[in-house]
């Protein structure tokens, strides 16, 4: 039996091709631009959608969920975006902070606070706009992420999103809100968030992903590039309508003397998938993730992330939580790589999941692979359910079940929920932490 | 009034006949002890009164004003008047000493009808109490139980008594894990408590809590029956002579 060099086979892979033929002229950029899709598609061509034989993806079958890919949504007008963002929960309400807003995969200027954040120092552009200009190093990505499935899926069909800069010193006075969010028509979108922050730069960056219908496939790109002795936290909120399929990645690269934060919290979308590659490439710098994901009833989330430490003492803190509901699915797989000259590496990672049902379902997968002799490097995993005998103590002081059950759900991730440390932040995820726990009881 | 009558109990899991036909009637106002020995039932009785899963009752009743008390869920027993002060209080991370007295009052209040506290009557409620139990504030803003010695957590159940106002009190093992200067306070506590509308179950290994919470009448349990009643000068006699005279006889 000869071996074929593998063709598309499923009705999504041909999708995606066929959107590939029909839209690629009209992709913004210059021709380097167009020479990294042409790469990124021809490499898709060879492997298709990542699959359960895919190492990286053995717990999230992409191909197996994608069912169709519908058409890469089109720019919808300033009135037709300003109107589905208006059918959509704001998040953060009231709270006061600068708002950017995509929808459909496409960032629109007239909806966006630009001027106001160009007065406090941070330029805004259109991806599309800046990709013809300076396309080739805002494609670039760091060697952790440029040979994923979703990234380079992403390199492929990304036609709109926005390059946030943050000038040497900046320091924003309020928190930006990104918000993405899709349309009620099922579509695909592919936008890419590229947020820059120069020497000594402070932002706190608040992305929402919002909104979608049943087939909707969204699969995004936030690339984070935190210069030396940047300060930038970065939360991002998915909850997507339940029949999307969301794939998120979050790449952060940190110089020198740089602290990142990177908050995550996933409730939304059947089939979800939140990526987070973060390269050190500075001496000094500390990155701190927290992962707060909540699923239930069929649904499928999985958060996976490599930390590479390429270069010497540079901290990692992970502490991902998961609750699994009746019926659902979780994954967490965290990888952390300690380089041969990154001696003084301190890297701890911590996930712990609760299942609230005897079907529910929890996979982990933490790994550590260490190249310097002189490191410290933890990882720790559990997995439990509410504990009888603080449900029983609860209930003997009068508080009924379901009420009890929520506030050890609400003590199960109060952890990460202390950690987050942005008041803004803790308030939007504290509300929508409840609402999910009350629409369950 | 708390009646029970002829409760045979076991362990849900392995089928272990713990209660052997317990009557015991518990008048409103009176203090009764129950004394045994360890593994006699003592406190298998007090988490079967609380509505604790891991037994199964398979014979005779609680009745408790005139409802069975098996019939309710550990809650609705709560909201009944029933409160079981904890032989080995749990600790809770993550959930605030004050969010859960809030928690569990209010919760109270919403089953029996009555409107929910405000947040300054509460907090004016939660001062007085625990001032009078030497529980400190800060003490009450950090997760329940957790990292509070064994008196404090002693102290925590009995202020949670003394807000709760419960009708029917059973402490299991108060005493235990307390020196003389938390017993004093404990004990005091459950003294202000007694009223003529208020019953106590307290279930002890020895004599000397007795001596400062004075009961009405102490009976003796071993192997699962109460084998022996009388008055405080019971306590005394068993604190003499041991159990051996009561569990032989009902061996």
């Amino acid at each position: 039996m000869t071996i074929e060099p593998r063709t598309l086979e499923t009705r999504a892979e041909t999708d995606l091709a066929e959107a590939y033929y029909r839209d690629r002229d009209a992709l913004p950029g210059g021709a380097a631009v167009a020479e990294i899709r042409k790469s990124a598609f021809d490499a898709f061509r060879k492997s298709g959608l990542p699959h359960r034989r895919v190492e990286e993806w053995k717990y999230s079958d992409l191909r197996a969920r994608l069912k169709s890919v519908p058409a890469f949504a089109a720019r919808r007008s300033d009135d037709e975006a300003k109107a589905a963002v208006a059918a959509l929960d704001d998040v953060y309400g009231a709270a006061d902070r600068y708002r950017l807003v995509i929808v459909d995969g496409h960032f629109h200027a007239g909806l966006s606070d630009v001027a106001a954040l160009a007065a406090a120092g941070a330029s805004v552009r259109p991806l599309a706009e800046a990709l013809v200009e300076q396309g080739e190093s805002l494609m670039q990505l760091p060697e952790i992420a440029a040979g994923d499935a979703a990234t380079g899926l992403n390199a492929v069909f990304c036609a709109d999103g926005l390059v946030l800069s943050l000038a040497e010193g900046a320091s924003l006075d309020k928190p930006v809100e990104i918000v993405h969010a899709l349309s009620a028509a099922a579509a695909s979108t592919s936008e890419r968030v590229i947020v820059t922050a120069a020497k000594g730069a402070k932002a706190i960056v608040l992305e929402t992903f919002v909104g979608g219908a049943e087939g909707s496939f969204s699969n995004t790109l936030t690339d984070i590039r935190a210069g030396d002795e940047a300060e930038v936290t970065v939360a991002r909120l998915q909850a997507e309508a339940a029949g999307t399929t969301h794939i998120g990645t979050a790449v952060v690269t940190l110089g020198a003397e740089t602290k990142v934060k990177l908050i995550g919290a996933g409730i939304g979308s059947g089939f979800a998938r939140h990526q987070s590659f973060i390269a050190f490439t500075g001496e000094g710098s500390r990155a701190d993730l927290l992962g707060i994901t909540m699923v239930r009833a069929g649904q499928h989330v999985d958060q996976t992330l490599v930390v590479d430490h390429a270069v010497p003492h540079c901290d990692s803190r992970e502490l991902f939580k998961t609750v699994v509901g009746e019926g659902a699915k979780g994954i967490f797989q965290g990888k952390i790589i300690v380089r041969p000259h990154a001696q003084k590496t301190d890297g701890q990672m911590m996930t712990q999941s609760l299942l609230l049902s005897d079907d529910a379902e929890m996979s982990l997968k933490p790994e550590l692979e260490i190249f310097a002799d002189d490191v410290q490097c933890a990882h720790g995993a559990t997995s439990g359910q509410i504990d009888e005998d603080l449900l029983f103590y609860l209930r003997s002081r009068g508080i009924p079940e379901a009420e009890a059950r929520t506030l050890l759900v609400l003590a199960f991730l109060s952890e990460a929920v202390e950690e987050i440390g942005e008041e803004i932040v803790v308030e939007a995820f504290e509300e929508r932490i409840r609402a999910w726990l009350d629409a369950g009881a | 009034m708390l009646e029970i009558k002829n409760l045979h109990a076991r362990i849900a899991e392995d089928g272990t006949e713990i209660l052997r036909g317990i009557d015991l009637v518990v008048k409103p106002g009176e203090v009764h002890a129950i004394m045994g020995p360890n593994g006699s039932g003592k406190s298998t009785l007090s988490y079967i009164l609380a509505g604790k899963d891991d037994y199964e009752v398979t014979e005779g009743d609680i009745v408790y004003n005139g409802q069975s008390l098996l019939e309710l869920a550990p809650d609705e027993r709560a909201a009944a008047g029933v409160f079981l002060a904890f032989q080995y209080p749990i600790e809770i991370p993550g959930v605030a000493t004050m969010t859960f007295l809030k928690t569990a009052l209010n919760a109270q209040r919403k089953a029996r009808g009555e409107e929910e506290l405000s947040t300054p009557e509460f907090m004016k409620r939660v001062k007085d109490k625990a001032g009078e139990l030497q529980i400190t504030m800060d003490m009450l803003k950090r997760p329940l139980n957790v990292g509070f010695s064994g008196g404090e957590k002693k102290r925590a159940e009995i202020l949670q008594m003394a807000l709760l106002q419960p009708s029917l009190c059973v402490l299991d093992e108060t005493d235990s894990g307390l020196d003389i200067d938390a017993l004093k306070v404990v004990s005091d506590g459950v003294n202000r408590l007694r009223g003529p509308d208020r019953s106590f179950v307290v279930i002890t290994h020895y004599q000397r809590l007795l001596d400062h919470i004075v009961p009405d009448v102490v009976h003796v349990l071993s192997k699962g029956r109460i084998v022996k009643t009388g008055g405080p000068e019971l306590a005394l006699e068993l604190e003499k002579n041991g159990y051996a005279d009561f569990v032989d006889a009902a061996a």
